[in-house]
């Protein structure tokens, strides 16, 4: 197939299968999302945030372990630390770059499990409907009556500090509005004509639940997860700076600030760079997550 | 949120039963949350790994002793009881006593609560005072660059670790700049001259006439409150913006435009008039989000308020402490959310 003809296999208003359907549409969303240069310029960050994460041995110059207290608190651009070091001599540079594995291993998790929660709960609640539907509400807002934060904090406080905890944490408090979103979505799927067709020929409710109400769902959760990850990313990096996330001496980069806030007026770099590289980090998804909603989400397209 | 959308509740002229069933299943829904969340905060306390007697008698204490707080505490009873033992005692404003200083959690949460309100206050006033203007002034722009830039604003603001920006704005603004006082509520040769009142330092010393106590204490809490009002302002001018958006965009403002009206009385005298009561909505949930917000920035700016008190308590252990911290700001959150709600009923005839 020559490119000509795949892009136009690819355009096509008339789809011979249903694979080919995905993909055209999947496509013509690639192609919205292409036009818009400030969702790129996040994808791009997030792209190279991921090579670093899976190259960090090769890219890091030192072991982010390697304490040297001969070369503490290096400044900016000293040779051999680009980044300088921190207070134990350890160098910066390759303690950023490793800290994005953990970075990304937060999001990656907190992107499964609260959204898959509350994808269930809320189908579940909005399919069902009654008291099924009146209780599992009822649970949701309690969880969204607290602050975020706090709720976060006070799990940690019983699971104890480390990453896992903090992902079990943040992920209890980062499902309810996934659940909201999915029931309102159920609430106008259920009704349609073609579910009640489904439903004629026999389907049971679980099978029309996952092969016919989760795919519509996912698109404006795939939105809201991208939304949501610059938050989880400040809270994972909160936890870690109030010491209840990852431990030392990991190279986590709330952590890292948390360890460079003492000596912020003489040796301000160690804090600075990797909140710099945090807020790097939550901006792309900010910006992808924009472009992502205005594709995805045809409600909002238009304004 | 906490409560139903009113909008979709909403009915035309209700009859009188109707309202005060509408006002029932208000309070039942809020007593619910709140009952909600102290089960939660019950259950963390239940489940975690120290045994609340062994952290009262200690170690060493001999069997019937470790008994008798056993049965004083009420851990004898079913957990159904307990809960609902819990339940009367938060009620009564009692949350245990702390385990550092002995003394009740509800009398120190007390103490160190103005300094967290004092800070939120004042931050979200600057959140107001500018987020506002700005969100206009970005829809009646809409596409130019003061948009752009009002947006991009905003989009940083959401995107910065607070506790970050906390410790930069003291590295420039104290460190290098040397224009604000550095962490804490006032320098320490202030301490303790202006008589304790509102427990607000700001309010306490203009009462007492002590302008030089009010000055440095203003030059302390200027910095905390104008980075923590940052993000309510970039969460209020994003929604004024598209509020206003929403207005520019619909037939009376044409009309309005078609008359002759200057610019100024269109935006300010008819579209602003329109979003004001969803406005007051976004303020009351962005003041609930900033007592959550203030927790880091205390944090950082050694500032003496719930939030240093819930870390200092969980770094320590101090469940009692911790729990109640939690609930008291949890249920600060629900009745903000509430009031927001209520604010939305009452003064929009549309939701009526």
């Amino acid at each position: 197939m020559s490119e000509q003809t795949l892009l136009n296999w690819l355009l096509t208003d008339e789809p011979t299968s249903r694979r080919h359907a995905r993909l055209t549409r999947f496509y013509q969303g690639w192609l919205a999302l292409r036009a818009n240069t400030l969702a790129m310029l996040g994808l791009s960050i997030l792209i190279v945030l991921t090579l670093m994460a899976i190259l960090a041995p090769v890219l890091a110059p030192h072991d982010p372990f390697v304490q040297n207290l001969g070369n503490r608190l290096q400044p900016l651009g000293s040779t051999d630390h680009l980044l300088g070091t921190d207070s134990l001599g350890r160098d910066i540079l390759s303690r950023l770059i490793y800290g994005s594995r953990i970075t990304l291993y937060i999001v990656a998790l907190v992107a499964l499990i609260a959204p898959i929660a509350g994808l269930l709960v809320g189908t579940v609640s909005g399919y069902a409907g009654g008291w099924v539907d009146v209780i599992l509400m009822r649970i949701t807002d309690v969880f969204l009556a607290f602050p975020r934060l706090v709720l976060a904090l006070a799990f940690v406080a019983v699971l104890g500090a480390g990453i896992e905890n903090a992902v079990i944490a943040i992920s209890l408090t980062a499902w309810p509005p996934y659940a909201r979103i999915a029931r309102a979505e159920t609430l106008t799927i259920r009704s349609s004509d073609y579910i009640s067709a489904i439903r004629l020929q026999g389907a049971k409710p679980l099978r029309i639940i996952t092969k016919h109400i989760w795919p519509l769902c996912m698109s404006s959760l795939i939105v809201r997860v991208t939304l949501d990850m610059a938050g989880i990313i400040l809270a994972a990096a909160g936890l870690g700076f109030l010491g209840l996330g990852a431990q030392p001496p990991s190279p986590e980069w709330g952590a890292m600030i948390s360890e460079g806030r003492r000596f912020i007026l003489d040796s301000w770099w160690v804090a600075t760079i990797p909140g710099l590289a945090i807020f790097t980090v939550s901006l792309a998804f900010n910006l992808l997550g924009d472009g992502l909603r205005d594709v995805l989400d045809p409600k909002s397209r238009g304004q | 949120m906490a409560v139903t959308d009113p909008i979709s509740e909403g009915r035309l002229q209700a009859p009188f039963g109707q309202t005060i069933l509408r006002v029932i299943a208000t309070f039942g829904s809020i007593a619910v949350t709140m009952l909600g969340l102290l089960f939660v905060t019950f259950v963390i306390g239940r489940i975690m790994p120290i045994d609340p007697v062994l952290a009262i008698v200690g170690e060493r204490a001999p069997q019937a002793t470790y008994d008798a707080v056993y049965f004083d505490l009420g851990l004898d009873k079913p957990v159904i009881v307990q809960f609902g033992y819990y339940i009367w005692d938060v009620l009564q404003g009692d949350f245990g006593d702390s385990l550092l200083n002995a003394r009740p959690v509800s009398e120190d949460i007390a103490r160190v609560f103005p300094a967290t309100l004092e800070l939120a206050t004042l931050g979200i006033l600057f959140g107001i005072l500018i987020g506002t203007p700005l969100g206009v002034l970005s829809a009646v722009h809409q596409g130019s660059w003061i948009d752009q830039i009002v947006r991009f604003v905003a989009l940083i603001g959401y995107s910065m670790p607070i506790f970050w920006l906390g410790l930069m704005g003291l590295l420039i603004f104290y460190g290098l700049l040397g224009w604000v006082g550095g962490p804490g509520r006032l320098d320490i040769f202030f301490e303790d001259i202006v008589p304790t009142r509102t427990g607000m330092i700001l309010i306490d010393s203009a009462i007492s006439g002590h302008w030089d106590v009010f000055r440095n204490a203003f030059s302390h809490i200027i910095l905390p409150a104008s980075l923590l009002g940052y993000y309510s302002l970039a969460y209020i001018s994003r929604m004024t913006r598209s509020f206003m958006l929403e207005q520019l965009s619909s037939e009376y403002i044409l009309t309005a435009r078609v008359k002759g009206l200057s610019e100024r009385q269109v935006i300010w005298g008819h579209a602003f008039k329109n979003i004001r009561v969803q406005l007051v909505t976004v303020m009351a949930l962005s003041y609930a989000n900033l007592l959550e917000g203030s927790v880091l920035t205390e944090i950082i700016f050694s500032w003496p308020g719930i939030g240093s008190y819930v870390t200092t308590a969980l770094l320590s252990a101090d469940m009692n402490a911790v729990l109640g911290g939690t609930v008291v700001i949890g249920l600060i959150f629900v009745c903000l959310n509430v009031l927001s709600d209520l604010l939305y009923r009452i003064f929009d005839p549309r939701s009526k």
